[in-house]
This record gives C-alpha cells, structure tokens and sequence, in this order.
C-alpha cells in the first residue's frame, strides 16, 4: 500500500510545518538554522564507526511524511489499551502524543501550584520561554548527524517537564506516544530538575498498527541541577516496521542521581545514542538497560558514560536476548576527563544469544585521561545452556516453559534494580510477549 | 497397585561411544536399591538415560514404568509421570528464585496435565508446604529466596535437591551421590532426610561412594556397575564389603568388564586433555 504523503521532509515540508506553529522567534531561528545544516549534511558513511554495523541503505526519508501539523489531523486511539506503564499507578500528571501531536496534557493542581509544568513543549515555549530556552538543544547536540539535523528542524508536538528548585514530585508522571500505521514522530522532550527537585517520569511508545513502516526522528533531553534526583523510565515498544533514530541525552549536575531505565523491544531498525554527562562532583548515573528482539529487528545503541567532574559514579547494566535473525549492537564508552579525578565507573552488557542466526556485537570502551580512577567493564554473549534446559525439564517444566524461564531469569537482574511495580510488571510482561516457542 | 520401575537391556552410548552395555534392573515402589562401581563405570549415565538427557542414546533396550514406555517420554514427561533424579552437579539458573521454580515444577508434577499458562498452585497454600518442608530439613527460609543454585555451596545444591525431593515426591527417585562433597554433619543430615522423606516411601536408587546414607536408608538390593553392565547383586551385605575392600575382588571376578571400565577412564582422561 502507497501512501500519500501531505508534507515531506523538504523545504516545502519545513515552511508548511512553520505555518502550522505559533512559535517564538529564537525557537524558529533554531530550527531554521537545523534545516539549513540538514540541508548541506550527507547521511552517515557506511565506514564511519557509528554506522559500520548498521546498515541504513534500505532508510529511504522520502517515503515518510511528516507528523500531523495539528491535533486534528491525529487520528486518536483508545490510548489507555495502549500504554501500559499506567497500570495501577496513580499518577501526577499525563502528557500523550499520536504521531507526534499532543492529543492531551494533564496536570494535578497541588502539583501546578507548585510550580511544577508539564505539558506541550511548543506550548510552553511560547508561554514560559524562560523555562524553555536556557535548557533547549544543550544537552542535544543538532550537528551529531543528518538525523539530529533533521529532528531539530521537524521536531513536533514535543513534552516538556519543568520542576522548581526543592520540589519534590511525589508521584510519576506519564508520557506516552503512539504512533499510528506509517505515521511519523518527531517528538523532543526536554526535563529539567531545578536544585534539590525530585521527579519521577514513566515515558513508553507504542504504535497501534506496525503494517506500514513508521519513522521516529526523536530526542530526550535530561538536565539535572545541583542535589537533584530524578527516576526516569524509558519503554520502547514501536512497531515492528519502525524505524527508529534518536539521541537521548543527560547532563547531571553536582550531587545529582539520576537512574534510566530503557527497555528496548520495538521497531525494525533502532540507532540511539544515549549519554550521561556527569558534570559535578558528587554525581551519580545508574542506567538499566534491557533489549529483546525477534525477526529481523536491529537494534543498536551507542553509549556514553561522560565524567567530566571529580568524584562521580556512574553504573551501567544493559542485558539484551535476541532471537530469530535479530541483532543488536551495543559500543559503549566510559569517558573520563583529565579533571575527573576519583571517579568510579562501570559498564556491562551480557547477552543471551536465542538463535543460530541472531547475532550481538557487543563492544566496550575506556577513555580515561585522568590518573586516580576505578573503572571496570564487562561483556558476555552466550546461548541458553541446554543443561540448563534439561535441569528445568526433569523439574517438569515443558521446554517453552524452561525457556521462558530462563530468558526472564536473565533480566532479572535488571528488575532487581527497578523499584517501580508496574514498570517490573510492564517489562516483565513486554518480554513474556516477545518469547517464543523453540523446537 | 506397587509402582514399578523396569529396565531391560539397556545400551546406551553418548555420541559413538557405547558406555551401557545390556542394564537389567527392576525398581518396586518402596524398595531401596544401591549402585555402586568404580569411577567411570556408567552409574551416573545410568541416571541420565532414566531421566532422558538428550546426549545419552538408548541404542537398545527398554525403560518401562508401570508397564508405560518411558523412552517415549520428553524429560517433563517423565518427570510429571513420577520420576526424579537428585543431580551430582545441579545447574545454577540465576534470576530464578528457588521458591518460584518450585511452585511451577510442584504444580506441574502434581497436575501432570496442566498446560501452560494454566494457574499454579495458591501461592499461601505452596508457601505453606515449603516452609513446613524447609524447617523439617533445618533450612533457613532465606534458602527460598536465593536464585536456583547460584553461588550455591556444594552441600546447599545438595540439599536443595533433597528439597526438591520432598516437594515433588517422586514414584522413583535417583540419588546421585546426594552425599558427595558433604562434612560429617552434613551427610548425616542429608541421610537422615532422605530416609524420613524417601525410604520405604518411594522407590530409591541411591549412587553412593560413602555408607553413612546407606546406613541410614539400608539397601534390600546392592548393585555393582563395572564396565556398563551390572556384574553383581546382592543385599545390604555387599554394600558393606565394597565399603570395606573396595573394588579389587569385583575387578579381578569380571576381567572383561574391568578391561571395558579402563578403557572408558583412558578415553575419558584422553578427552580431558584434549
């Protein structure tokens, strides 16, 4: 099926989409000068290291529209069947997109006459611009690639979190993004903790319909003040025709904690740079990191653990299974400043290798350029150990079930981390769906 | 009806080579029976092809239970049909709590045509039962809670497997050396266990070097396996003389099947070598 497409990713594209927005100047100037610079910027080099194991040749912009101009053009889902980090929650405050459009943004009033905002980031652009402005494209960089190029020229809808200095968000709040069959999203969503100000935020995108190819042009912003804690959960679950390019960013400050939970199950081709930068001494990152592909999917992740500061600790535990003919890809990189003394860094990724034909490329990385630090790493890649299988089966477990068990048994380590019920629950159940019977 | 366990004949080879050669054994439900032999003379190959390892091939012969052919049946199945086996070496399952493996493994034996998916059994009334077993065997309740013989000491396998033992209560069970790399006080812990939960209760093949849990779960049959064939049987009296003399008078009686036992370990070091 051929679809037509309304406005593409050209400069037709980009004029329609100013039209459609009311926008502050300084955000208009950002943009154009992102389309611009996407403009004279090639697509990535097959040889270039971030690119070498992903093979984007099949991409083809050109058959993707850009996402719905305005709430009208959405077509609105029974959201609630979707998402499913909601579940049993009770909830602070609800932003939701289709295909990139906000479709609905709730807030508890105790919370907003906090000061806390949460809701549209183009909204709140023009509202509050002085919440949103020192903050926008900092911890994002739009030159990395054509893609952040792109994104920071089409990006739509977008949510924006903002909690003042000492307050403290007692209860999630939720973002969820759908998207429809061969829709786009462009979405950005930029949180900002003030000093001391805690917050929990459950962010999952679905798409309801995975029969035409659907495009995620995307970006996370994290910035952290001084002494604040953030909570951040991150569910992928596009369809499986998605593809599926963002950079999702953190810059935390001094005697921050930040823990990111990303839960990677979705799309037909992910590249996702995820960073922490850890800015001020005293910091500390834990990411939790879980992939689960089937198919054909490829799922790549390149991150970054940056020390810039003295005195910083960052964790950081991705555990994926593939099954079928699926891949992913991890590089990761502990980075640490020659001013980042006594830092304390880990990474490990472990994979569980399901198939014959799947495949995990799993590639570590020091750079440190300081003298007293402590940083370890740590990769393993195996099959499901049929002694293992066999054990469970004189037990009384069919082989699915010793399978099943195994896989779940895998992650475990990761939900041993994760101190949010319904999240466990979610993940527990997004992986329970993805295993399959094995002969 | 007396449960019973047959083995007729059985040569069982792993890849090419044949390590049982012709077992005959009958197994009544109550009954203890010891196999003892040397190192390498197919005991615990014994145990596996019992429980259907995928890399032990039964070339010929034949495992009935109740007269039901249980070479036909995948290892859940024969284990949903009542058979057990304590492992040697347990496999560790990290991530897998001992108390969620035992509910699903218990629900399943005990409901042997529960399909997947299906409830297991009341979480209050399983949490009952293991806690009641558990203090019975002197466990601390904390045994529950630890992942499936992860970072397990060689006496907690062991007596997790005697756990496992007195949840599933089995038809037949086979303890493979369920006493090896134990201290005294920990050998007779397990013996006593064994036979409060086991003895006269089940049908018991017991792979044993010691005789402490033999002792305690006296033997109505000994067997000495020498080469993949069961030379020898006898009553609880051989057990002691093997325990006493060890293996010298059986080695020089069976020539040929002590030439094939060689042979076996000479291949097997040469493997470990490889």
């Amino acid at each position: 099926m051929s679809q037509t497409i309304t406005h593409a990713f050209d400069a037709a594209g980009f004029d329609a989409l100013l039209a459609s927005q009311s926008e502050p100047d300084w955000l208009t100037t950002l943009r154009r000068e992102a389309f611009e610079h996407a403009q004279a910027m090639q697509w990535p080099e097959r040889r270039h290291e971030e690119w070498i194991r992903t093979d984007i040749r099949m991409f083809q912009l050109a058959k993707f529209g850009l996402p719905a101009l305005k709430p009208s053009d959405c077509q609105l889902a029974d959201t609630d069947q979707v998402h499913q980090l909601v579940q049993g929650v009770e909830l602070g405050g609800r932003v939701e997109t289709v295909d990139g459009c906000i479709t609905k943004a709730s807030l508890d009033e105790d919370l907003a006459a906090k000061g806390v905002v949460f809701g549209s980031l183009s909204e709140i652009a023009q509202s509050h611009p002085e919440l949103v402005r020192p903050y926008l494209f900092t911890a994002f960089d739009p030159d990395h690639d054509k893609f952040a190029a792109l994104h920071a020229a089409f990006m739509s809808g977008g949510q924006f979190l903002y909690v003042p200095r000492g307050v403290v968000v007692d209860r999630p709040l939720h973002i969820g993004s759908i998207l429809t069959d061969g829709g786009t999203d462009t979405t950005h969503t930029l949180v900002v903790l003030e000093d001391g100000a805690e917050a929990t935020l459950l962010h999952e995108s679905n798409s309801t319909d995975s029969g035409n190819a659907g495009l995620h042009l995307g970006s996370i912003e994290l910035v952290q003040k001084p002494g604040s804690h953030l909570r951040y959960v991150n569910l992928q679950e596009w369809g499986h025709k998605t593809y599926h390019f963002a950079q999702q960013k953190a810059v935390i400050d001094r005697d921050c904690s930040l823990q990111w939970t990303i839960a990677a199950m979705g799309s037909l081709l992910s590249k996702v740079n995820q960073s922490v930068d850890l800015i001020g001494p005293g910091a500390y990152s834990q990411v939790n990191g879980v992939m689960f592909t089937e198919a054909r999917q490829h799922l790549a992740y390149h991150t970054l653990q940056h020390h810039k500061a003295e005195s910083c600790r960052s964790d950081f535990l991705y555990k994926a299974a593939q099954q079928d003919k699926s891949r992913t890809v991890w590089r990761g990189m502990i980075k640490v400043d020659p001013a980042a003394q006594k830092t304390d860094g880990y990474q490990r990724n472990d994979n569980l290798v399901l198939s014959n034909h799947a495949r995990a490329d799993s590639i570590p990385g020091l750079e440190i350029e300081a003298d007293d630090v402590r940083c370890t790493h740590g990769s393993t890649t195996a099959k499901v150990d049929e002694d293992q299988i066999f054990y469970a089966r004189c037990r009384g477990f069919t082989r699915k079930e010793a399978t099943r068990m195994i896989v779940t048994g895998f992650f475990q380590q990761i939900f041993d981390r994760i101190t949010i019920e319904s999240v466990r629950e979610a993940l527990g159940a997004a992986i329970a769906r993805q295993v399959r019977e094995y002969a | 009806m007396t449960h019973v366990l047959k083995i007729e004949d059985l040569h069982v080879s792993v890849g090419d080579k044949p390590i049982l050669r012709g077992v005959n054994l009958t197994i009544n439900h109550g009954e203890t029976h010891a196999l003892m032999g040397p190192n390498g003379s197919g005991k615990s190959t014994l145990g596996l092809a019992i429980m259907g390892h995928p890399g032990y091939e039964v070339t010929s012969g034949s495992i009935t239970l109740d007269g039901k052919d249980v070479l036909e049946m995948g290892p859940d199945e024969r284990a949903r049909a009542g058979i057990f086996m304590a492992f040697q070496r347990p496999m560790a399952i990290p991530g897998v709590k001992m108390a969620d493996f035992l509910r699903h493994a218990t629900t399943n034996v005990r409901r042997p045509d529960r399909k997947e998916g299906e409830e297991l059994i009341p979480m209050r009334e399983f949490r009952k039962e293991l806690r009641e077993k558990m203090e019975h065997l002197r466990m601390d309740s904390e045994f529950a809670r630890r992942y499936v013989n992860d970072g397990f000491s060689g006496g907690e396998m062991k007596r997790a497997e005697i756990l496992q033992l007195a949840m599933l209560q089995p038809k037949f069970a086979v303890l493979d050396e369920t006493d090896s790399g134990l201290d005294a006080d920990a050998v007779r812990l397990a013996s006593e266990s064994i036979a409060d939960i086991g003895h006269q209760k089940m049908g018991l093949l017991i792979i044993t070097h010691h005789d402490k849990l033999l002792e305690h779960n006296p033997p109505e049959f000994t067997h000495v396996m020498l080469g993949g064939r069961l030379v020898e049987t006898g009553g609880k009296e051989l057990a002691v003389e093997l325990h006493q003399h060890g293996y010298d008078r059986i080695r020089k009686a069976y020539p040929d099947a002590e030439a094939l036992n060689q042979k076996l370990l000479a291949e097997d070091a040469e493997e470990a070598l490889a």
